[in-house]
């Protein structure tokens, strides 16, 4: 297990240099000087040019890069364009709410799939899986944002239950925070969910129709015990793959979700940064964005070993 | 009484033509202890009348007849009822070693679960158990191998685990579906004998199934040939091999490779070939590919000629066949 | 890497079967699918020559009404009527649907028959080109692409254009990987085919059926993309109707007229749900293994 870890963490720290370069470059070719945009088109080219010095804006790319790199490793990314604020506080700012929105987001995508893919693999072919299968491709023409704003207009302004946006920080108890993320969280969830429970629908019909499943059958295990104890699983290899992809997806959905529900966190910084060309900003949030999706990759692989002994064994 | 009695057994399937009869009155009885193999090409209904047994047939099959396992009616039964037979009553080990068990689960944990199931034990008692299961069934190092998982082990030893696994909670009757067709030959023998040893050290009764007619000679005290859902003859098997009544015995035996035989010769075979389920005549199945096909084969459903010493055949045409060929050696 | 891709490659062949059709009126995702799509192309194309009234005159007297025999489903917070936006907004829908769609499939299958025709490096290149556009959220390119570049329907087009030309070029290249595997190539090129030619006639009509069914889920993809990107201003720009910005617009009236977010989310759902039909439905009946067996 140990050389299987040491090798899929050196694949990840090289990605990770791969994606840094990639981001920087793709960002370098977006036309609009930072500086022409911050300062306005009336300011004089000599003002522009000052602030271009300031921002570091005119030294040769290369350096750039590793001033930048330097600051990851360092701790300090930068300040904001926009709020002159330290990049790395705006950024742990927002991520004390957005972590937890996906955490909560994956949680209830997860455990919606897997009852309902389960439950309709165990009743294929009859109404449950027929009427379950139905709901789901509701669930995927959803679109999330509209999702959500049903979920406003039922939980906020018809039962008054919840608010219809906004965070009010984590200062008042966690239950209070918890409460104005679950409505993102679940509009969030449903379209994720609606994909995975068809993953998990048909994984499972896979391995049902393995040898091992009749073998423990014959063994006197009921078709309930066989179905969780068994074949679950052996189908969580597909599922899980999925899960990692649909994490990417999950992020980009924040920063549409966080919009409707006017929430601080991280995918509305990101989006506020591009409309206001805070490339500071914008270079250090898709960076971050970039190391979770290869994190989360990593993770992936390394529960496909825990999943499966035959993994560990064959890994090149 | 006797452990098993099978009495006029009709299984009909759901295929892609419609709805066919894969099992058509096969009727046998098993006494405690006793040995019973069934020989048939593929598709014969060998497997389906075992899974019958097991009550592990797809839910679209239709089960007619009787099957009494020491006077407990299994055909209806709930399924409740049957999770507790099987594992427990009927072990049963089947072909395919290397896909029969699960991948994730260690040996451990796999072989102690009918007894955690059926008996009732903890997690360590089981696990002991399992240990000493595994020895007598001849895995090489069981101790340090419990937490093994079944790709580390060849497809001989796979299917140890999965003969340790059906006797676990030392069942009355053992049902073995071609337990040796998938293994190299020289693993064939040593599986082979150690099921005979188990069989006869715990006084089981046994059911194998095998296209193997070298398998079935030295392995059980009793056989049955089947083709196309019927019993066509059935007996003790010194008789059976000594007199092979039924023509479709015969044509198995003469399709018999011979080690010795001149390179020259080909080797004999049954002309035509097993027909789809649905298509199988109304009256003997082996209708149209027999040498000796009369007319009324094919509507009328031969009646069960018993003669001595157990040996029983169904053939319209017995008297005649017996009288025209002689036996060849 | 990517086992979710079937080896049985489905064959237009099965299209041309007569039997297709009257398989296809029987299969239920299919009809229902179909439906729903002919719907929105109805709507759109119904919008060009006549809406109940006109979507862009205001009636400020008559603003946020539910709907009435007057207006069928109410007016907006400008007292247009909201059927009509409906049904205009359906013109945005379909005309990204069809380019952005048309630039995935143009350019995304010529990468994909490249990179199986010339194997090799220039695979690789492409490959990885196209596992890196796709490791990156999609949502997140199209809203840098407008932000920089510009809103307006036609970089949001582009934006999600793009993002398809990846997503056709793996589907093409593993596709077309298993028809040049097939012996009747082998047998082409000991013939003298050059590799255009036997792409041509050869690789392209068989792997068609798969590109279709592709062609359904990526516009109903290109929709919700389209209604994401106008619903935060950066798609499809006033006085234009479009159903994603016509919802963004009804989030701050929620609490005078719910009604008004209601209807256009129904129109996105109901598009996204028959394309998808209608893509599981061909998907079914495209499938070499059915269309042999009857």
């Amino acid at each position: 297990m140990g050389l299987f870890l040491l090798k899929r963490l050196a694949t990840l720290v090289g990605t990770l240099i791969g994606a840094s370069v990639i981001v920087f470059l793709v960002l370098e070719i977006l036309p609009g000087n930072a500086a022409q945009m911050l300062m306005g088109p009336d300011a004089s080219p000599d003002a522009v040019a000052a602030l271009a010095t300031k921002l570091g804006l005119d030294q040769p790319a290369w350096t750039r890069y590793w001033h930048w790199i330097g600051g990851i490793l360092t701790g300090n990314l930068g300040d904001s364009y926009a709020y002159g604020s330290p990049v790395l506080d705006l950024i742990l700012e927002r991520l004390a709410l957005t972590v937890p929105l996906a955490v909560l987001a994956m949680t209830f995508t997860t455990v919606l799939a897997l009852v309902v893919g389960v439950t309709a693999a165990a009743r294929h072919n009859k109404m449950g899986d027929v009427g379950l299968m139905g709901m789901t491709q509701v669930g995927i023409a959803i679109p999330n944002f509209w999702f959500a704003i049903l979920l406003i207009l039922v939980f906020s302004v018809k039962l008054q239950w919840f608010s219809a946006g906004g965070f009010d920080g984590w200062g008042e108890g966690v239950l209070g925070g918890v409460k104005s993320l679950l409505l993102p969280a679940l509009s969030l969830a449903v379209v994720q969910a609606a994909i995975l429970a068809r993953i998990t629908r048909s994984a499972v019909l896979e391995v049902m129709r393995e040898d091992f499943v009749r073998t423990a059958r014959a063994k006197g295990v009921s078709q309930r015990a066989v179905l969780w104890l068994h074949v679950l699983r052996n189908a969580m290899i597909p599922v899980i793959t999925v899960m990692g992809m649909q994490f990417s997806e999950l992020l980009a959905g924040t920063i549409v979700i966080e919009n409707v529900f006017y929430l601080p966190g991280l995918g509305r910084l990101i989006f506020q940064a591009i409309s206001n060309r805070d490339l500071v900003v914008v270079r250090n949030c898709v960076m971050l964005l970039a190391a979770l999706v290869v994190i989360v990759n990593f993770v992936v692989d390394v529960l496909y070993a825990v999943i499966d002994p035959r993994i560990k064994a064959s890994d090149i | 009484m006797p452990l098993l009695e099978v009495n006029d057994l009709r299984i009909g399937l759901q295929t892609q033509r419609g709805p066919a009869e894969a099992v058509r009155g096969i009727s046998f009885s098993l006494e405690r202890g006793e040995t019973l193999g069934i020989v048939g090409e593929s598709g014969c209904g060998k497997s389906i009348t075992v899974m019958s047994l097991m009550g592990l047939l797809p839910s679209t099959a239709k089960v007619g007849g009787s099957i009494r396992l020491d006077g407990q009616e299994l055909v209806g039964l709930p399924e409740k009822a049957m999770c507790q037979i099987r594992g427990n009553r009927i072990g049963m080990i089947f072909q395919e070693p290397m896909t029969a068990l699960n991948p994730v689960h260690t040996i451990a944990r796999q072989v102690g679960e009918p007894l955690r199931l059926h008996r009732g034990l903890s997690k360590t008692e089981a696990r002991k158990e399992a240990l000493g299961l595994l020895e007598r069934v001849g895995i090489p190092d069981a101790a340090s191998r419990l937490d093994a998982y079944p790709h580390q082990f060849s497809g001989g030893q796979r299917q140890r685990i999965g003969i340790a696994m059906a006797l676990a909670c030392g069942p009355d009757l053992l049902i073995a579906d071609e337990p040796t067709t998938a293994l190299d030959v020289t693993i064939q023998k040593q599986v082979l004998d150690l099921i005979q040893s188990l069989v006869a050290e715990m006084g089981m009764a046994l059911i194998l199934i095998s296209h193997d007619l070298g398998v079935i000679a030295n392995s059980v005290q009793r056989m049955l040939v089947m083709y196309g859902g019927s019993m066509v003859e059935a007996g003790p098997t010194k008789a059976v091999f000594a007199e092979r009544a039924h023509p479709y015995t015969r044509g198995l035996f003469a399709a018999r490779p011979v080690l010795g035989a001149p390179r020259t010769g080909r080797l004999a075979t049954i002309r035509g070939s097993v027909p789809e389920l649905v298509d199988l005549p109304r009256g003997c199945a082996f209708a149209g590919r027999c040498a000796f096909t009369a007319e009324a084969c094919y509507t009328t459903k031969p009646p069960l000629a018993m003669k001595p010493s157990g040996h029983a055949v169904r053939c319209l045409r017995l008297e005649e066949i017996a009288a025209q060929s002689a036996v060849p050696a | 890497m990517n086992t979710i891709v079937a080896p049985a490659v489905p064959s237009a062949a099965a299209l041309s079967v007569p039997g297709f059709w009257r398989r296809a009126r029987h299969h239920r995702s299919f009809v229902i699918g179909a439906v729903l799509a002919l719907l929105l192309l109805l709507a759109a194309l119904v919008s060009f020559v006549w809406t109940p009234w006109s979507p862009y005159e205001m009636d400020m007297a008559n603003k946020m009404q539910a709907p009435s025999a007057a207006h069928w489903l109410g007016t907006d917070a400008f007292g247009r009527d909201v059927a009509s936006l409906l049904l205009v907004g359906a013109r945005a829908s379909i005309l990204v649907g069809v380019i952005a769609v048309g630039i995935g499939l143009v350019v995304g299958t010529a990468l994909g028959l490249l990179a199986a025709a010339r194997r090799g490096w220039v695979e690789e290149a492409i490959m990885r080109f196209a596992d890196f556009s796709l490791a990156f959220p999609a949502i997140l390119s199209a809203i840098m692409m407008t932000a920089v570049f510009g809103a307006g329907i036609v970089n949001a087009i582009v934006a999600i254009g793009i993002y398809n030309i990846p997503t056709f070029a793996r589907i093409t290249r593993a596709s077309a990987n298993a028809i040049w595997s097939r012996e009747y190539i082998a047998a082409a090129r000991a013939c003298g085919k050059g590799s255009f030619s036997i792409t041509m006639q050869h690789v392209l009509p068989n792997i068609s059926a798969v590109l279709i069914v592709q062609i359904t889920i990526r516009f109903a993809i290109a929709i919700l993309a389209e209604a994401a990107l106008s619903y935060l201003g950066l798609g499809t720009q006033p006085p234009q109707p479009s159903w994603g910005r016509m919802l963004s617009e009804a989030q701050t009236l929620m609490f005078q007229q719910p009604l008004l977010a209601v209807f256009p989310g129904m129109a996105i759902a109901l598009a996204v749900l028959g394309l998808n039909l209608l893509g599981d439905g061909l998907r079914d009946l495209l499938d070499p293994r059915l269309a042999r067996a009857r």
